[in-house]
């Protein structure tokens, strides 16, 4: 009879459970979080509302907020794990051996690598993209507002599992991109790396399906009249990230099921050994991997492009350059991979080709800076948090984009490869392009989305906590490097005097924890305040997209008449014509995606199907993949019937009757 | 009201510029007193880097400089805030002359950058053997869980985390792993390469000053990787002579069991010697992989 | 920005017909495809001489048996392509038939295919065996799985023609559909190429 059961739930067991105190604490501190939440909900009855306006929500803006408050909950995660890095390496010089072990130590820098690109970095920009997007474009939504939800549910399933791993199992101390053979099973005989590769596997696909979303959005959902060289440039840097995205989650797609192939079924595509080639995973992973920062960094330019010019009062300088600017970082992207691994001895020739292709990439992001910088020459500049935020971005990035163009060259690479010197360059790369880029955006269309600002004071020193806080956390890390400090070491000995300048490095990263903590003051304060920084007009900031033609916030159908458009900046140009933005007349009923539970679904069972994965639990994969094709199906079968729901045209007229009210009076 | 907030203003900026100052000077105290591997090498291929560096962050300068200054002229300058009559021009969106200009000029600079990319990447291949008059001397490396070997086959002796090597004299490592990927790296003499198992990569270095040196192991190889920082000693001739000849006379011998004991996972607390290594036993543990491919 | 004028028309018009934004947003599916495909590919191509001292596909593949597999799923292309035809004049019966002949040939091909890799695992040829096999598995097995898929979605959008008839929205599916299966020819034609004849040589 035992034998029934043995293999019913494959390799878990009770003793998966967390044994080391400060993993068991965080396990269960997350757990009674969101035990006190489902307690609180309940008391509050507010399981219907969450469930009618949020978890079935086809929304684009609804589903844009939950991206946010998903990815801010995991940069907390993050954060701490980078807190918990800072500390081990500013106390772990010999004979000390620092406040952890090397094994959770590497668990650590794992998870907090994973969790920022995949969770913090693509969570915020989809949120951004979903909440912007639309609007900008003078459309109602996104080109498939089920598939949005399903990609957002998706999204979240693999932040569930990777949390997950907290709670039971391990995670993955590979690195954040787990090169075998050190993730395969002979040397990583857990569930660490299996849990990476199928959070990653999930939240792929749903970026993945986004990506299809967006680009269709871009390219058939425009305002009639708003040909491509009018749209935002915020949407053109949307448009090439997601023809980035489209190209290379496939790549990751595959790599992490040929890994997953290696691990649960003896295949032999990376193994040492068996007719196994490592190299070859390096490769593919980074044939989507350095697209993947191109992906993040492209909207994050978009975002400063939309800054930049309203709170300079003046147009865009060089949109037409800065078009083929984006194209010319899009297309060098998928020919720079090797630059992260000139070290793997592919020779001179091939090293030089892809060092060339790397700094050319310079070219054409000097030429962005400068157009921006020249946005703001013989403008009007008002020096609200997002202008301080784009200013540490011009000093930081700048630093971030030499010390890339020096390990561009192969010989110079060859000594600073996988050393501190890197990893400054990349987090220099990314916290002052992407994190900023879209902190900036948060405050700016924060008004838009809910209806009043964010106090600007706090928020300006929060910035000034992050920029000053990145220089004292990465500058000395270049140094380490170029002392010979290589990366991921979870001790070192005191005599090579490396220890001052982690220390210095933590107080940084103390620095930068300040600075979220007084993102959470904002917010909260924000809150209680927002009676006086209501924005009455749809335009606090006297800006020059369709977007801020809107009410704050939009009606759920945006815009009650697409507006016609004929040149760029569209809503600009009406307030200084003055023409009226509002439409008085000629109202329609319009219709709109039905909410539909189908998304929740599809991501609860995807969620389960991968913890199968995980667990070899192969019945419960059959089960749950059964379970979100038969979703998919009903789905399409609702479609048929009735996806639509339809707004009277009464309502539509006392809606915008009332923003005209509102609007006049402000 | 607003000339209070300029004064907060002023206050901030010049608080900022003397912490900014402070630490600058404190780092200029800590340099001082110690050595930066990669900008203060020891050996022929890690100048040549270095020289590289200097030239490459030159070569930024050149957009990097005007754009602060751009940024903070421009700020100042056109700020809301400023009561000094200045141009406004909110349509003006396109200049042929800037476009050219910030196109050109980084386009001439990577160009510049470019060629040289493409000479160093030829001359500093870390396959390229060393120009040297002096005979090299060949060093085999595996990496295993978690230290380092160092095979001597024309010594026939062999050390553990510990690698000596001649001055001035150039050295012809062949490099593998008997685990999972790592990287071979001592910055005080220039390049690293991956040691990746069932492959065998070649790097030339040469030690022009004497010394001791860290080696650091550049790819994250599991739990005890960080046990893998190694000393690099280099010495005169003679010492060398005689470090190779003491070792000869010692009694470990490094046969295929005793190779095996060596690479089951774990660390060592001290460096280890052999005196009489396996024939062979670089390429059987480079084979071991490759089956019958 | 017009005075927000009376553009309602045009737009309900372009609202309604939401068949081009589907098609499109398909087409770019396919392309993100196409990609997983040439990863599949250029992992097949790097892996195909590691076989570990094992077999290669020289003496793994049979090319008479392989051909019968083509021609199958080259016919259903055919017959696809004809119950398009049929649902374009919308006659229910030719195109559930000519549906049902496209299910058998793939439920052939996919029968042939399977058959073949139980046969090559109970040699000891399996996908764990060598890189070669494992790439072999792989990259077959996943355009097998595609097929699968597609056998699914056939026989789900032949009931739904013969239930209901010919919606908007079955007939935008039926688009998407043969897209999807001519796409799936497509890539058999390359592995067919690659793998079975360059393989064999």
């Amino acid at each position: 009879m035992l034998g029934l059961f043995a293999g019913f739930l494959g390799r878990l067991t009770l003793d998966q459970l967390p044994h080391n105190p400060v993993t068991a604490g965080a396990a269960a501190s997350m757990v009674l979080i969101v035990i006190a939440g489902i307690i609180a909900m309940t008391y509050f009855k507010k399981w219907r509302w969450l469930w009618d306006e949020w978890l079935t929500t086809t929304n684009h803006k609804r589903i844009g907020v939950m991206y946010i408050i998903v990815a801010l909950v995991m940069l907390l995660r993050g954060l701490a794990d980078a807190l918990m890095m800072r500390a081990q390496q500013a106390t772990a010089a010999s004979p000390s051996h620092g406040l952890m072990s090397p094994e959770m130590f590497q668990q650590v820098f794992s998870a907090h690598g994973t969790i920022m690109i995949f969770f913090v970095g693509m969570g915020l920009m989809f949120g951004i993209i979903n909440l912007v997007l639309p609007q900008g474009l003078g459309a109602r939504d996104v080109a498939f507002p089920f598939l949005n939800a399903t990609s957002f549910w998706l999204f979240t399933a693999g932040m569930l599992l990777i949390n997950m791993s907290l709670v039971i199992g391990e995670f993955s101390a590979a690195g954040w991109l787990a090169y075998p053979p050190l993730s395969e099973l002979k040397y990583s005989p857990g569930v660490g790396v299996d849990y990476w590769i199928w959070s990653l596997q999930i939240a792929g696909i749903g970026s993945l399906l986004s990506g299809i979303n967006f680009m269709t959005t871009i390219l058939k959902m425009r305002a009639p009249g708003m040909s491509m060289m009018k749209i935002p440039m915020f949407a053109w840097n949307v448009f090439g990230s997601m023809v980035l995205v489209a190209f290379a989650f496939p790549i990751l797609t595959v790599t992490l099921t040929l890994l997953y192939l290696d691990r649960a079924f003896g295949m032999h595509f990376f193994t040492a050994g068996g007719g196994g080639n490592a190299m070859m995973y390096v490769n593919l992973i980074w044939a989507w991997g350095h697209p993947e920062v191109y992906i993040l960094v492209l909207p994050a330019f978009g975002v400063f492009s939309e800054i930049v010019p309203t709170f300079s009062r003046k147009r865009l300088f060089g949109y037409t350059s800065m078009v083929y600017a984006t194209w010319g970082i899009v297309f060098l992207s998928f020919i720079v991979w090797l630059h992260h691994f000139f070290t793997m001895g592919a020779g001179a020739d091939v090293n030089a080709f892809f060092g060339i292709m790397t700094m050319a990439i310079a070219i054409p992001t000097g030429v962005k800076i400068f157009n921006w910088l020249f946005t703001m020459y013989q403008g009007q500049i008002r020096f609200t948090s997002p202008m301080v935020w784009f200013l540490g971005f011009v000093f930081l990035f700048t630093i971030g984009g030499v010390t890339g163009v020096l390990m561009a060259v192969p010989a110079i690479d060859y000594q600073v490869h996988n050393s501190l010197f890197l990893v400054a360059h990349f987090h220099n790369m990314i916290i002052s392009g992407v994190v900023f880029g879209f902190f900036a955006g948060l405050t700016y269309w924060f008004p838009k989305i809910f209806g009043f600002r964010l106090n600007e004071r706090i928020g300006k020193y929060a910035a000034y906590c992050w920029i000053g806080g990145f220089a004292l956390a990465f500058f000395p890390l270049y140094i380490l490097g170029l002392m010979g400090a290589t990366r991921r070491l979870d001790h070192y000995d005191a005599s090579l005097g490396w220890q001052p300048l982690f220390i210095v490095a933590g107080i940084g990263a103390m620095i930068i924890a300040l600075g979220v903590g007084l993102q959470i003051l904002q917010l909260i304060v924000s809150i209680f305040q927002r009676n006086n920084n209501r924005d009455l007009t749809g335009d606090p900031w006297n800006a020059r997209t369709l977007e801020w033609a809107t009410s704050s916030p939009p009606p759920e159908y945006n815009f009650a008449t697409i507006p016609l458009v004929t040149e760029r900046d569209a809503f600009w140009v009406a307030k200084q014509k003055g023409t009226k933005t509002i439409p008085s007349h000629d109202y329609h009923p319009i219709q709109v995606a039905k909410n539909t539970s189908s998304g929740i679904f599809i991501g609860v069972a995807s969620f389960i199907a991968a913890f199968g994965f995980v667990w070899h639990i192969w019945w419960l994969v059959l089960l749950a993949l059964a379970g979100a094709l038969a979703t998919i199906f009903y789905q399409t079968l609702r479609e048929d019937e009735a996806g639509e729901r339809t707004i009277p045209a009464a309502e539509i007229a006392a809606t915008e009757a009332a923003f005209r009210k509102q609007k006049e009076a402000a | 009201m607003l000339k209070q907030k300029g004064q907060g203003v002023k206050k901030g900026a010049l608080l900022g510029i003397a912490t900014a100052l402070a630490i600058v000077g404190a780092t200029a105290v800590y340099l001082h007193s110690h050595t930066v591997a990669v900008m203060s090498p020891s050996g022929i291929v890690a100048e040549k880097e270095r020289h590289l560096i200097i030239i490459a962050l030159l070569l930024s300068a050149i957009v990097v400089l005007p754009v602060y200054v751009l940024t903070i002229l421009i700020a100042l300058t056109y700020r809301e805030t400023n009561k000094k009559s200045k141009k406004y021009r909110p349509e003006w969106d396109h200049s042929w002359l800037l476009e050219t200009v910030w196109w050109a000029i980084p386009i001439t600079i990577i160009g510049i950058l470019s060629v040289i990319t493409w000479q160093s990447s030829h001359a500093l291949d870390p396959y390229q053997p060393l120009s040297s008059s002096v005979k090299p001397v060949d060093v085999q490396v595996i990496a295993l869980d978690w230290k380092w070997l160092f095979i001597y086959p024309a010594q026939h002796i062999a050390s553990v985390n510990m690698l000596e090597l001649p001055v001035n004299t150039p050295i012809n490592f062949s490099i593998t792993s008997d685990s999972v990927m790592n990287s071979f790296w001592i910055p005080s003499l220039g390049s690293q390469i991956y040691a990746m198992p069932g492959m065998s990569s070649q790097l030339h270095l040469m030690a022009n000053k004497t010394g001791n040196f860290t080696g650091s192991p550049a790819n994250i190889s599991g739990k005890g990787f960080a046990d893998m920082l190694f000393t690099t000693k280099a010495v005169n001739q003679q010492a060398f002579n005689s470090w190779t000849d003491s070792v000869k006379h010692g009694s470990r011998y490094l046969d295929l069991t005793a190779y095996h004991n060596l690479a089951k996972p774990g660390t060592i607390s001290a460096p280890q010697y052999y005196s009489n290594v396996e024939g062979g036993l670089y390429n059987y543990t480079v084979m071991q992989y490759m089956g019958d491919m | 920005m017009s005075d927000i004028a009376t553009n309602n028309a045009a737009v309900l018009a372009e609202q309604q017909t939401n068949d081009g934004k589907t098609l499109f947003g398909f087409w770019a599916y396919i392309m993100t495809d196409c990609l997983l495909f040439a990863s599949l590919f250029a992992t097949y191509a790097v892996l195909h001489g590691n076989t570990a001292g094992g077999e290669s596909g020289r003496d793994l593949f049979s090319l008479p048996y392989i051909l019968v597999e083509t021609f199958a799923l080259l016919t259903s292309s055919f017959t696809c392509g004809l119950a398009m035809l049929a649902a374009n004049r919308h006659a229910k019966r030719q195109t559930a038939l000519w549906l049902g002949i496209t299910f058998a040939l793939g439920l052939v091909f996919l029968v042939m295919e399977l058959t073949e890799f139980g046969r090559l695992a109970r040699e000891g040829n399996g996908w764990q065996r060598s890189g070669f096999l494992s790439s072999y598995f792989t990259l077959v097995g996943t355009h097998g799985l595609h097929i699968t898929i597609g056998l699914v979605w056939m026989a789900a959008l032949a009931s739904r023609v013969w239930l209901k008839g010919f919606t908007r929205a079955t007939l935008r599916r039926l688009s998407m559909f043969s897209l999807f299966w001519h796409f799936l020819d497509i890539v058999w034609i390359f592995i067919f190429t690659i793998v079975y004849m360059l393989g064999a040589a």
